[in-house]
Parts: structure tokens; sequence; C-alpha cells
């Protein structure tokens, strides 16, 4: 089974420090993720989600620990490594369009790609909007626009932060679906940061809560019945329930402050 | 429906008066310079042969009026079919108006009456004898100028890109030439006239080297503090998509850059008037500058006039044209500024 596991966290600490004070953002946090998994993660802000992905997306290095992805040290970031960031990070000056093909250019892989752009536009249901800029369209199509710039490179891992935030529950409960799909199709991994838990559960095979101060993985949960979920079936009430318990659990008990 | 008829011919109405009102100051202009006497005796009303007509300055004074009024009859014509327009024509009606009647006031006191200081003030049809004597030899001038400014105002830019571009993204370059810039910066680009003229081969290379560094300056350390201002999770972006350093730089940092980048060139391009103008006044063979200096020997201060008035319509066009390429450039930014 090992050999089916592409990203490993072992034992990965990351502080901040200025002149007046350390945080822990990330204490001692390890985790495996197998190839073609859903993980999402929950936990409180300021727990460390973001700077755990920043870690595996190369964009940050660890004061300790290590990440392994295949089983090689994480040195930098890749177009492999897709990430969708918590600000939808559009480039201002390129219409969406051209944000969605900007992956494709800098690869230097654009003409070979380009018919592929329509396909991607419709899938976040932009059509007629290709050639509006980024601050004409609304908060929650420009991260629309973002998954799609991320997507559009087939990543082999995907990391999403709080992507789906700014959506409402249909456009949200179709990309979710298109997700799902895209994994299906492309093999590819996911994590997925989210402060929703019916998201995760809906979407995920292992759900991880993260608590924070320090910045440290509470609770690992299975999600182990079978897609497609229904939303108001009695294993998703269920697992719902469980993972609420557990949440509060986590946060009605958090570390004592001194533990290192 | 003859509700809305009649309030559409109101429009119309009062919209053919604004024009009128705004043709009107130019038409009396023309009227005071026919029915007002040349009591002043020395102004000489000698007749030039220009595009086979022969004129004396008040003939040529009154089709340039003419001419005037029939362009801003034209503008209101166009205003009116496009409504969007018609406001600012509307703003502009009165300024336009008292505009013509300061023509007509200047043509009395300069012209007929010569009680202005002569020949330091003349009216506006004795500065008009400059174009009927010499059109062609302004007109050389004025190409003179334009060429100097092209090649100097195009170098500069480029050249003031580039190095704006590597002392924002090398820390090593901003380290050895910022200082550099920001010393030579500081000097007026003429002050190098005197080595300008030795160490070049002709007067025109010499006058184009102090106009790329006066254009250099402010267009460089704006390119240089648009690329060094670019938010790093712009380039986070760009590096998880598979963007490589050149990427970084030309895709992220200097599209990010750009609008700095325009306000370094509209910034130079003022500059660049100036040393343009001061470049040929020093010692060019030509321009518009050169003329001034010639005129003034002679005490034709009505060339000199029309060399300034050349000039304005000269570098308001070129600034129009510069204006025009940053809207165009900076297009994705419209909507997004306060005053748009
Ligand atoms: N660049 C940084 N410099 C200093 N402190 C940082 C930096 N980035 C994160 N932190 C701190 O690390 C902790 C974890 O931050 P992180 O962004 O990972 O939280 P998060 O779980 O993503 O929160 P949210 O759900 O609000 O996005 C926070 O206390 C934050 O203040
Ligand atoms: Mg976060």
């Amino acid at each position: 089974m090992s050999d089916d596991i592409i990203l490993e966290i072992n034992d990965v600490s990351r502080r901040y420090s200025d002149e007046e004070s350390t945080v822990d953002a990330l204490n001692h946090v390890s985790l495996s993720v197998k190839k073609g998994e859903f993980v999402s993660i929950i936990g409180a802000s300021g727990c460390g989600k973001t700077t755990l992905l920043r870690l595996i997306a190369g964009l940050d290095t660890p004061q300790e620990g290590e990440l392994l992805l295949n089983g090689e040290r994480i040195t930098g970031p890749d177009p492999s490594r897709g990430y969708v960031f918590q600000q939808s990070g559009l480039f201002q000056w390129l219409t969406v369009e051209q944000n969605i093909a900007s992956g494709l250019k800098a690869r230097h892989v654009f003409k070979e790609n380009k018919a592929r752009i329509p396909e991607y536009i419709s899938m976040i249901g932009l059509e007629g909007f290709e050639k509006s800029y980024p601050h004409q369209i609304s908060g929650g199509m420009a991260q629309r626009v973002a998954i799609a710039r991320a997507l559009i490179n087939n990543p082999k891992l995907l990391l999403l932060d709080e992507p789906m935030g700014a959506l409402d529950s249909f456009t949200r409960a179709d990309l979710q679906d298109k997700l799902l799909e895209l994994r299906k199709e492309n093999d590819a991994t996911m994590i997925l940061v989210t402060h929703d838990v019916d998201e995760a559960i809906y979407l995920s095979d292992r759900i991880v809560i993260m608590t924070p101060r320090p910045g440290k993985i509470s609770e690992i949960m299975e999600v182990k019945f079978p897609h497609p979920r229904h939303r108001g079936g009695a294993e998703f009430l269920e697992a719902r329930r469980n993972i609420l318990e557990k949440f509060h659990m986590a946060a009605a008990n958090p570390e004592p402050e001194y533990t290192i | 429906m003859s509700d809305a008829g009649n309030k559409i011919n109101k429009t119309t109405q009062k919209f053919g008066l604004i024009i009128i009102f705004t043709m009107l100051g130019f038409g009396l202009a023309i009227v005071a310079n026919i029915i007002f006497p040349q009591v002043a005796e020395d102004v000489s009303l000698e007749k030039y042969a220009v595009l086979g007509l022969n004129l004396n300055i008040n003939d040529a004074y009154r089709i340039v009026l003419a001419g005037i009024i029939s362009i801003y009859g034209l503008l209101g014509v166009y205003a009116y079919v496009k409504p969007e327009r018609r406001d600012q024509y509307i703003k502009q009606a009165k300024f336009r108006f008292v505009m013509g009647l300061a023509l007509a006031l200047w043509d009395l006191l300069g012209t007929k009456l010569e009680v202005l200081p002569q020949p330091f003030f003349p009216g506006p049809a004795g500065i008009i004898r400059a174009f009927l004597m010499e059109s062609d030899f302004i007109w050389q001038n004025t190409l003179y100028s334009l060429r100097l400014f092209t090649a100097g105002f195009l170098a500069g830019v480029v050249f003031g890109i580039g190095t704006g571009i590597l002392i924002g993204w090398f820390p090593k370059v901003y380290y050895w030439v910022a200082p550099i810039l920001n010393i030579t910066g500081i000097i007026p680009a003429v002050a190098w006239m005197p080595f300008a003229l030795t160490l070049f081969p002709t007067p025109f290379s010499a006058a184009v080297f102090l106009m790329v560094i006066c254009v250099w300056f402010p267009v460089a350390s704006l390119t240089a503090s648009g690329v060094q201002s670019t938010p790093k999770a712009q380039f986070e972006v760009a590096r998880t998509l598979g963007g490589n350093e050149l990427y970084l730089l030309f895709h992220v940092a200097v599209p990010h850059a750009m609008p700095q980048i325009f306000t370094g060139i509209n910034t130079a391009s003022a500059f660049a008037f100036t040393t343009l103008v001061m470049a040929e006044m020093m010692g060019q063979p030509g321009g518009l500058g050169y003329y001034i200096n010639a005129s003034k020997v002679w005490s034709a201060y009505y060339k000199v006039f029309a060399a300034i008035i050349v000039m304005a319509i000269l570098f308001s066009l070129i600034t129009r044209i510069v204006k025009l390429i940053e809207s165009r450039a900076l297009r994705w930014q419209r909507g997004l500024l306060k005053n748009e």
C-alpha cells in the first residue's frame, strides 16, 4: 500500500517570528495522502491551513520536518501541483480568458492547448465573460476563474484554499461535482481547505481537523460511504454529527498553551 | 407622441442656440476687424501670395477666424449627433465665446490702435504675418523639431524602460545604478549641452543625447518602482502555474508596472518639450527653438509668437497621442480608477 502514497508530510513545523513574538503556525504536523485521494482540512481561522498548503505547494519551507512528493523532497513550486489561492489572485491586466490561459503560456504549451479554453470557460459557467477583466466580474466569478486556471494545467495534485467560499450554493454544488469528475478523469489527488462541513463530507475520503495555537492536526476522520453522496441521507447526517462532535471537542479542549 | 416630439424639438432648438453662441464670439471678432478703421499708421497691409491668393494680414486673420468658426460649428453638429459629447460642448460654449471677444479686443489694441508696446506685442493679425511671409521655413523648422523630438523621446523611453526593468528586478543593478540615476536625474539635461556638442559628431545627435537623458530619468525610476512594487502573491501565483523567472518578469512584473511606466512617460514628455526647445535655442541648425532665437535677433517678435503657437499645437498633439497609447495599453484599468 505504501507505494500508493503520493504525499508524505513528516513531523513538519513552521514558525513565524518577528522581534516581538513567535507564532507556531504548524507544530509537528504529520500526514500521508494516497494517490487519487480527496482530503479536506477544516479548522478554526488561524490554525495553519494555508501555511500547510503553502508548504505542499513549495512556496514556503518548514523549519523542521520534511515534505515528500513521490518520495522526493519538495523544493519549490511546480505546475503539477496546482494551487487555488484563498484570494483569487487573478492577473488584473489579463481578461478572464487570458487568465485561464496563463498557465499554458507559462509552460509554453499554449498553442496546442488553446482549443481547451472554451471547455473550461463553460465548465465554470462564464460564457460571455471571456473578454472581461477581473475587476468587471464578481468575487465568486473571479474565484471560479482561478479554479479553471489551476485545472487547465491538469495538476496531479490540486491544492484548494477555500475556493468556494464566495460562491452561491448552486454554483458550489456544480463545482463540487466537477471536482469529483476531474479527480476520476485525471486520477488527480486533491487537498481542500474549507469551512463547510457538508462540503467536506460530500467530497472527501478523509477529513483532517486542525486546531490553532499551536497549529496542529487534532483528528483525522474517514468518510467511507460511496459516491454519489446524498446530502440528506442517513449516512451523511451520521458523518456530519460525528464530525461536529469532534470539532467541538477539539475547540473545547485546546492544547495547553505551553506545549512546544 | 406629440409631447415627446415637442421635447425633442426644444432640445434641438436649445442646442442650436448653444452652437450659434459658441461661434458668435469669433464672428464678432471678424466684424470688429472689418468695421474698425486702421488707426495706427505703421502697420503694413502689404499683400502676400499664398496658395494662389493675394492676402494681407487682415484677410488672413479673417480666414483663420472663419476656419475656427467652421470647426466649432462642425464640432457642435457632431455633439448634436453624439449626445454623450453634448455636455462637454455646452460647458465649453461660454469660454469659446469669450475667447472670440478677447481676440477682437486684442486685434483692436494690438493691430488697429497699436496701444500695446510694439514690437513686443503684435496683434493676432500681426502674428499671422509670419505664416504669410515664410510658412515654408516655419514648416521646415517644425519638422526639424518633430524629428528631434521623435528620435530623442523614443530612444529615451526604450532606454528608460530597459534600465528601469533591470534596476527594479536585480538588486545588484539597483545598488550600483540607482544612485547614478538619482544624481543625474536631478540635473537638468541641458546642463550637459557643452559636453554633448563636443562629444557628438552632429548637433542633431547631441540634442538627441540630451533628450534621451531627460526622458531616461523619470521613465527608468518609475519603471523600477513599478516592478519593485509587484505584490509577492502575484509572483507566487505565477510560480505555481509553472512560470519561470522570465515569465515572472515579463508577464507579471512588467504588466503590473505598466501604469507607473506611463506616469513616467507622461512626466518625461513634459521634460522633453523643455529640453527640446532649450537645446534648439543653444545651437541647432533648425527647429522651432532655433526659429525663435533667429527671429529675436531681428526683433521680429511676431515670429516668436508664431513659433510659440506652432509649439502649443505640436506639443498638445504629441501629448494626445501619448494619452491615446496609454489608454489603449491600460485598457484593463478602465473603470478601476476613481476619476473614470
Ligand atoms: N507570513 C506570515 N507572517 C507571520 N505570521 C503568519 C504568516 N502567515 C501566517 N501567519 C500566522 O500563522 C498562523 C496560521 O496562519 P494561516 O494563514 O495558515 O491560517 P489559516 O488556517 O489559513 O486561517 P484562515 O482560515 O483564516 O485562512 C496565523 O496565526 C497567522 O497569523
Ligand atoms: Mg487561510
